[in-house]
């Protein structure tokens, strides 16, 4: 294909030799607005102090992923990982900011660039059932890219399905059937099967293995790894799951609402985390050995991402929060080599 | 686990108060054009008043129909075959359509794996909860939005007024499902089938829920299933734990001593593929072979292929038996506990189903 060896180039050119970042954000930002309804509307023009929503979902964030990579992302519910996820895989507008892939501005490419950047950008969906069209029979959710691109021809195309079934677990002796017709966990395989029977390059795995049982987890998750050794794959993956993230990720990317509060090497994160959140995250890790323990409701007020706090936006929940905190927002800086943190208690240590 | 200890637990099983629900040799199969699929293919166990039993296994294994086939919600071409759905005593597969209703959603909830299953995508997610409040109780307006209100904070959903006021695909998944948690919450029901329902959730949010439910146990005496993956959420929140494959549970028992001393190979290997048991950065262990097809199970031990422990007489099929006072497994050749305590009771030959 000659679009790749063009942007291949074009890209190693730009970055240097050694692990080229694949993609980077910079100062990314999405806003999401919900405008007024005809009440609200009216509501507002009697005088009622109403009006438009904005969330803002990803607020400024710097991200590189290098070749060969796999970047674990985590962070509370709802503070942003699908949001930023599905930006960085081309299939959402950011609302501010700059993406480059391969070093060039994502929305500079060509049509003809900027497809083929989408198909070695593949994303597996946090949500199985509401990613998969429930009137294509399963061969065909899984087929029908890999032959529109030409990585399979009409001939081979059976086996083709049947391997990349079987490679994600999957009988192919289902492969006439449709969605609805699947366990949780078999549709979620459904969604990597299709991801990964485009070869792509870059995988956001978006919760792509929460549906699973750990065996067929562990399953999933050494094919991950070995595809990364064989072709060299990158992974971005959300997840909740902490023992996942630490068994597979080469560094960590924290997010509190709609921000990064800490980034480091995983090794780093899980042995000296820095930031009040990473903390409080780590403490209530669920732990196998544990037994019939109580659990612990959150301490503090949960903010809304409707009206972030100022400041820090962990404050409200923070144990060590001053009043700086309530005020400046903490920026994100190095505190060790490879590890950034955005708390203000890092000052005052210095 | 010393003998008197297992005594204890046997003892107060034997004088506990009839169970909330009672499952016994549940069967239900879908009739589809490639043959029978028999996704529940003899399932029992029982759930007491306040108790949580923690439901777990192979992907496809079947926990998500036993939950359907309680809460009466299996669709055709599946249907019951077999066997009794006790709550409170009462045969529920034996219940009308309208009778179902009544208890659904009312008393017997449940949380389901996917949260757009509860939520309807075209309506505001205050108008769906005041439903469901209105549906089943006789109260205002006004105290339906302050019950769904409190129900929302309860889950940790920040500023509840507003953000009532949009539409599910405005909501992050985690959010989604907790609004899916709150909406079975509403009428504090008596059982709760709670499919998956922290998956998307992170550790934080998590144990808020976590402490919601076990408050609510406690307070209410709701009695608990709760389907999941992560065996460490079962480890800190249920009492018993029931271990599912290929349609059938093949291990049953306290959740301490499933987990420290699990007896059936499948569940040796299901905790030996914990992330947290093996070497950062290493290959997982993952139990070889892959899940036989329901429609075509070997006949014998479903589990014989994948086995490191099988021998020739796993070729028949083993029954759901008590091997040590209060453990049941199904299994010739169990794993024997390490702490001397031999396995006592004997494997007899489960009828073919
Ligand atoms: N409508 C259907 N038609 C045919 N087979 C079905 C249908 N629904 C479910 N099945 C099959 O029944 C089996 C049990 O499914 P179930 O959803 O209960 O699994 P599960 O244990 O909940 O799995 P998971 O952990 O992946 O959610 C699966 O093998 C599935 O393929
Ligand atoms: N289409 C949309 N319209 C309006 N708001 C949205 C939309 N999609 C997401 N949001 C909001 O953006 C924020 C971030 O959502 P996002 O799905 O990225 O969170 P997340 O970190 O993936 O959470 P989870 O762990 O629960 O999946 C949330 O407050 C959510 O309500
Ligand atoms: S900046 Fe302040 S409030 Fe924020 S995490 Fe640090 S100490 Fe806590
Ligand atoms: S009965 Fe035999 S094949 Fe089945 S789990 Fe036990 S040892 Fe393995
Ligand atoms: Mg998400
Ligand atoms: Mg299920």
């Amino acid at each position: 294909m000659s679009t790749t060896s063009t942007v291949r180039s074009a890209a190693s050119v730009a970055a240097g030799e050694a692990a080229a970042p694949i993609i980077e954000l910079r100062n990314v930002s999405k806003r999401f607005s919900k405008k007024l309804d005809f009440a609200g509307k009216i509501a507002q023009k009697l005088g009622a102090p109403v009006k438009d929503e904005t969330v803002h979902a990803v607020d400024g964030v710097d991200l590189v992923v290098r070749k060969g990579e796999v970047v674990g992302l985590v962070g509370e519910s709802g503070c942003g990982k699908s949001t930023l996820g599905r930006m960085v895989a081309g299939i959402m507008p950011a609302s501010g900011g700059e993406i480059f892939w391969h070093g060039r501005p994502l929305n500079s490419l060509s049509g003809a660039e900027a497809r083929h950047a989408k198909l070695q950008t593949q994303m597996i969906f946090q949500d199985p059932y509401a990613s998969l069209n429930p009137r294509m029979r399963v061969a065909d959710i899984v087929g029908e890219a890999p032959l529109v691109h030409g990585l399979t021809r009409r001939a081979e195309w059976d086996a083709y399905v049947d391997n990349q079934m079987r490679r994600a677990g999957l009988d192919p002796a289902f492969k006439r059937r449709y969605p609805h017709q699947f366990s949780g966990g078999q549709r979620q395989r459904i969604g990597i099967a299709r991801a990964l029977a485009v070869q792509p390059e870059f995988i956001v795995c978006d919760e792509a293995v929460a549906a699973l049982d750990v065996s067929i987890q562990a399953q999933i998750l050494n094919l991950f790894m070995e595809l990364r050794q064989e072709l060299n794959l990158t992974y971005l993956f959300i997840s909740h799951d902490l023992g996942v993230v630490e068994h597979l990720s080469d560094r960590v990317v924290i997010m509190y609402l709609g921000r990064v509060v800490e980034e480091a090497p995983a090794e780093e994160i899980f042995a000296r985390a820095n930031h009040p959140y990473t903390q409080a995250l780590l403490a209530e890790v669920p732990r196998i050995e544990a037994r019939k323990k109580s659990f612990a409701g959150i301490k503090g007020e949960i903010p809304s991402p409707l009206a972030p706090p100022p400041g820090c936006h962990f404050h409200p929940r923070c144990p060590h929060a001053f009043d700086r905190c309530r005020v400046e927002r903490p920026a994100l800086k190095e505190i060790a080599p490879g590890h950034k943190s955005a708390c203000h208690l890092n000052d005052k240590v210095a | 686990m010393s003998q008197t200890q297992m005594q204890t637990s046997s003892r107060a099983a034997a004088t506990a108060a009839a169970p909330t629900l009672e499952v016994r040799d549940l069967q239900t199969h879908f009739f589809t054009r490639a043959g029978v699929v028999k996704a529940v293919d003899g399932v029992s166990f029982t759930v007491g008043r306040g108790k949580v039993l923690g439901l777990v296994g192979e992907s496809g294994s079947g926990k998500t129909v036993t939950g359907f086939s309680i809460l009466g919600l299996v669709d055709a071409p599946g249907r019951i075959v077999g066997g009794e759905i006790l709550f409170h005593g009462q045969n529920l597969a034996r219940l009308k359509e309208e009778e179902m209703r009544q208890l659904r959603g009312n008393r017997i909830a449940m949380i389901f794996q996917d949260p757009m299953m509860t939520l309807n995508p075209v309506l505001r997610v205050d108008t769906q909860m005041i439903e469901t409040v209105l549906a089943h109780t006789k109260v205002s307006k006004e105290e339906a939005r302050q019950r769904a209100r409190d129900t929302l904070g309860m889950v940790g959903i920040p500023s509840p007024d507003e953000r009532l006021k949009s539409y599910p695909h405005q909501f992050s998944g985690g959010m989604r499902q907790r609004v899916a948690i709150a909406i079975a919450l509403l009428h504090r029901p008596e059982l709760i089938v709670a499919d998956e329902p922290t998956t998307a959730l992170d550790v934080t949010i998590q144990a808020q829920i976590l402490a919601e439910v076990q408050k609510l146990c406690a307070e209410t005496g709701t009695a608990m299933i709760w389907v999941t993956h992560d065996l460490s959420v079962v480890a800190g929140l249920a009492d018993d734990i029931a271990v599912m494959y290929a349609g059938r549970v093949v291990e049953r028992g306290a959740v301490s001593e499933v987990l420290d001393q699990p007896l059936h190979p499948y569940t040796h290997g299901l905790i030996g593929s914990v992330p947290s048991r093996n070497k950062r950065g290493e290959k997982l262990r993952q139990i070889p072979g892959m899940t036989p097809s329901l429609l075509s199970l070997p006949p014998g031990c479903a589990f014989r292929t994948r086995c490191p422990r099988a021998q020739e007489d796993c070729a028949r099929d083993p029954a759901l038996s008590e091997l040590l006072p209060g453990r049941l497994a199904r299994c010739f050749h169990p794993h024997v506990a390490t702490h001397g305590s031999a396995v006592q009771g004997s494997v007899t030959q489960g009828s073919p189903a």
